[in-house]
């Protein structure tokens, strides 16, 4: 199992996930450097996504999108903050529209990767943190209006919350 | 068992609070910062006794708390927030293991710039 440890810091809202891979830290900045490579991780199988631009150097713009099954399209960057091979980078994450423009009023993450040699394996380090309080607020307000007309999952999860 | 009866009675009161448009309005409201309700009320085309009815059912559905302040009644819906931002982790930690198992694959392929690459597909079992 990968996935070594998974932390949810609600107060600062950040999520932290700690994983193992059986290879050398060089090769897991490879994937990293690699938009070919990234694109065949990034997205779920059903929105598979596309590296268009993608540089890992400080100043760096990172262009990609996700198609889904129906053929649409969801855009985002990277604005690359700070690069330190192979040892980590970290990153903001934008929402785009189609010709890779910041949605302003879409939530921004920052997010700072880290691979560490480890048992001859890397052990990598991904925490992704909510830039503001307003962010998240509308990703609660979505998720409270859902859960006001869909999913029984929804339900069931108040309740084990409750 | 009292437990599943007292479940559906919750969830039932959850949904009701949350059908109507004002309720959650206020609760996003509350969400966002404790408030007044006579503050609330302001915000509304209605009158202060409807807000505060809007108020009660959202409390009663365990959606929001209310403390008293001299002779304001504050309204604050943290707890809440909390749960919610919660299953937003969980929602963004699921898509994650998926991307971790997806990496974990693929470091386990042959080198593809190695001097035996035959391309990234044609060794796979």
């Amino acid at each position: 199992m990968p996935v070594t440890d998974v932390k949810q810091d609600l107060d600062n809202r950040t999520l932290t996930i700690v994983a193992e891979f059986a290879a050398p830290v060089e090769r897991v900045w490879a994937l990293y450097a690699d938009p070919r490579q990234l694109e065949r991780v990034w997205g779920p199988p059903s929105h598979p996504a596309t590296f268009v631009d993608h540089a890992l150097v400080p100043g760096g713009r990172t262009t990609y999108y996700m198609t889904g099954p129906e053929g649409e399209k969801y855009a985002g960057i990277w604005e690359i903050k700070t690069v330190d091979e192979p040892s980590g980078f970290t990153f903001e994450d934008a929402f785009a529209d189609e010709d890779f423009n910041a949605l302003p009023e879409m939530p921004v993450s920052h997010n700072a990767y880290s691979f560490a040699a480890h048992d001859g394996g890397t052990r990598a380090t991904f925490v992704t943190t909510y830039a503001s309080a307003e962010a998240l607020q509308q990703v609660l307000d979505m998720g409270m209006i859902e859960g006001a007309t869909e999913s029984i999952n929804q339900i069931d999860a108040f309740l084990a919350a409750a | 068992m009292t437990g599943r009866k007292q479940d559906e009675d919750r969830a039932d009161a959850l949904f009701h609070a949350l059908a109507d448009r004002t309720r959650r309005d206020i609760l996003r409201r509350v969400l966002a910062g404790e408030h007044s309700v006579s503050t609330l009320a302001a915000s509304y085309d209605m009158s202060f006794a409807a807000v505060q009815k809007h108020v009660a059912v959202l409390e009663r559905a365990g959606l929001i708390t209310k403390r008293r302040v001299g002779r304001e009644a504050l309204a604050s819906g943290d707890v809440e927030a909390v749960r919610s931002v919660r299953s937003m982790l969980t929602e963004i930690e699921s898509l994650w293991r998926g991307r971790i198992a997806r990496i974990d694959e693929l470091l386990a392929e042959p080198n593809e710039t190695g001097p035996n690459a035959t391309g990234p597909n044609q060794r796979r079992k």
